[in-house]
């Protein structure tokens, strides 16, 4: 229903959006967040309500080098479906909520992606006692999965690639769409990897009863999003989770960032702010980097702590130096 | 003449100021939706809709356009709609007139009908119908048989068709028909909760009958159910069509409520095609356009029919 709201937004509000993104976050003194709700090591509150993931560490980082606190941060929870409304509409200055980079969303519905935070690849979960061994052998399966996603395009297409049959049921709320496959309603659940070994570890009854199916059937880099037209704060956000890559590359963590003041590495030197004016030209305070790594960590100290405790492997979310992906753009 | 004057000004000027908030709201909207690049218009309905959609009376392929999935998210509307207002009318007149009935336990059972499922919201409902269907029964290799060739499990029910038994096969089933339980959920659901109002409406047009009209039909030596059917139906339907067609439009709006247990209604696949697609006024449109429809529809049927009962 939030897609009503949005229409009425779209309908209601004036052209009056002439003030940018970043100013608007200044003058309100937080950044407005649409986040998952509730993936855990994405975006997830923990026991305490504050809320947990490497989702939420972007928004957290773009916090610390546009306002200096990391802490200055609202979350919108949004459901699949609510998501793109929401950043269309202004109700969130950034989508981080494990969302697959396509053409048609970068280009059809205003609004530009500023990276990758996440390489993802779709896979299957069934259980153990159907002795299913391979994603090929699911011809005539009962699929669970959301709707409104890639992940429920992939599945038809890898279907239809291998001529095989199947009967989705599909649910909005991952809640009720995880009762399903629970309940036996559905003979496998699709999503990203990442969401079926989050999923198997914090939600199943029985997590040894389940098996993730080796076939990885598509290609989903999840990153942030920020609406078109505000270039200044597309950099921003870019840049912000450049940082955080970047810092790994350079060993810098939350704990020696401050130190490094004095170091005689230049590329170092300018991350810190010490020489060079890389955070003006973002429209920032020198230290925005620094802030970032110091109050948020590097790309590394997120994944530890998010996802490393549920089982997670960096796999292709390793360095480029290391075999991996990520690789940021030179900073200077 | 001045007076008369003066109202067609003022009416004038209101839709006047009426026509100039449309105008304002439609090209506001759409200059907005230019400066953040958002595509608009109804192009995509043509584009290849690449989901697959768990059931439909008629055939759809993933390759098949939005538009096609819209056309069998609309059948699918009808279907759970139409069965609905068969069984719901069925159900409510069977407890409207064991509200009245001289037997007690009957009585008693038709108003704990009435208030139990008219008193607990139907999303709730809906629920625990899927619930019930999903958590109790067992999945298909277990299949309950209750008689030959009906296979009774948490992926619905299969019956056999003349020429077409259904066998295992794999995960599932095949072959002979099949009751999902989304259907057959929210079937139930919409059906068992609008009849607890439409019993009310039977009771309320049966009461609505003088005494006398009853004992007239008792000294002319007819039986209680003739006296019911031939006497007190078809005048109590005067007073009771007006109020059933409210129902029949409440329930075919609920049927959207599908959205919640994962049947594929027009709602739910026009929700997907929007969240595709990002053209969230062009889809939310066609669903109040297509719900009009049905409704302005159902209304004249229903008018019909009145004027039909009032003529007898």
């Amino acid at each position: 229903m939030r897609a009503i709201v949005a229409v009425i937004v779209l309908l209601a509000c004036g052209t009056a959006a002439a003030q940018s993104t970043a100013q608007a976050v200044r003058s309100k003194g937080y950044v407005q967040c649409g986040v998952n709700t509730g993936l855990a090591g994405f975006s997830q509150p923990d026991s305490k309500g504050v809320w947990r993931g490497i989702d939420v560490d972007v928004c957290r980082a773009v916090a610390a080098a546009v306002l200096g606190d990391a802490s200055k941060v609202r979350y919108t929870p949004l459901t699949a479906q609510q998501r793109f409304t929401a950043l269309q509409s202004g109700e969130v200055d950034i989508l981080s909520r494990n969302t697959t980079w396509t053409l048609s969303r970068d280009t059809g519905l205003g609004i530009n992606f500023v990276g990758t935070n996440y390489y993802d690849g779709q896979a299957f979960m069934a259980r153990r006692k159907l002795n299913v061994t391979s994603a090929k052998q699911l011809d005539g399966a009962t699929v669970c999965v959301q709707p409104g996603t890639t992940t429920e395009l992939n599945l038809a297409d890898y279907f239809r690639a291998n001529g095989m049959s199947f009967r989705p049921v599909v649910i909005e709320k991952l809640e009720e769409v995880l009762n399903a496959y629970f309940a036996g309603r559905c003979d496998v659940y699709t999503t990203d990897q990442s969401g079926l070994v989050a999923v198997r570890a914090s939600r199943a009854p029985n997590p040894e009863e389940h098996v993730i199916l080796p076939e990885v059937i598509s290609k989903e880099p999840l990153g942030p999003a920020v609406r078109h037209g505000d270039d200044q704060w597309f950099d921003i956000v870019k840049w912000s989770l450049f940082a955080m890559i970047e810092a790994e590359e350079l060993g810098l963590t939350s704990k020696n960032v401050e130190k490094q003041g004095s170091s005689k590495n230049p590329s170092i030197q300018r991350f810190v702010g010490a020489t060079g004016e890389l955070g003006k030209m973002l429209g920032l305070d020198n230290r925005w980097a620094l802030e970032i790594v110091k109050q948020v960590g590097n790309y590394g100290e997120s994944f530890d702590a998010n996802l490393k405790p549920l089982g997670f492997e960096r796999g292709l979310n390793r360095l480029w130096t290391q075999g991996g992906l990520l690789y940021a753009p030179p900073l200077r | 003449m001045k007076r008369s004057a003066k109202r067609a000004a003022i009416q004038a000027a209101v839709l006047l100021a009426v026509g100039a908030a449309a105008w304002f709201l439609v090209s506001n909207t759409l200059s907005n939706l230019e400066a953040r690049r958002i595509a608009s218009g109804f192009s995509f309905l043509q584009r290849e809709a690449g989901f697959a959609i768990g059931e439909s009376p008629i055939p759809y392929s993933a390759a098949d356009s939005y538009l096609k999935a819209l056309v069998v998210g609309l059948a699918n509307t009808f279907r759970v709609s139409a069965f609905g207002i068969v069984l719901a009318t069925l159900i409510g007149f069977a407890v409207g007139l064991g509200r009245l009935s001289p037997n007690a336990l009957l009585r008693g059972l038709c108003a704990a009908y009435v208030e139990l499922f008219r008193n607990t919201p139907l999303l709730v409902q809906l629920f625990f119908w899927y619930a019930l269907i999903t958590e109790t029964l067992p999945p298909a290799r277990e299949a309950l048989q209750p008689l030959p060739g009906v296979f009774l499990s948490n992926r619905g029910i299969f019956f056999p068709l003349p020429g077409s038994v259904p066998v295992l096969q794999g995960f599932n089933f095949s072959g002979g028909a099949h009751l999902s339980p989304e259907f057959a959920a929210l079937l139930a659901g919409l059906s068992i909760y609008t009849a607890s109002f439409i019993a009310e409406i039977v009771r309320a047009g049966v009461l609505s009958i003088r005494r006398g009209q009853r004992e007239a039909a008792q000294a002319l030596g007819l039986t209680p159910a003739m006296t019911t059917r031939h006497v007190v139906l078809p005048q109590a339907l005067r007073v009771i069509v007006p109020p059933l067609t409210g129902t029949y439009l409440d329930l075919t709006k609920n049927s959207s409520l599908a959205v919640a247990i994962g049947y594929p209604d027009l709602v739910s696949i026009a929700n997907t095609a929007i969240n595709q697609t990002g053209q969230a006024i062009e889809g939310i449109a066609v669903i109040m356009a297509v719900y009009l429809t049905i409704s302005l529809s159902i209304s004249a049927l229903m008018n019909w029919y009145n004027a039909r009962v009032l003529r007898r």
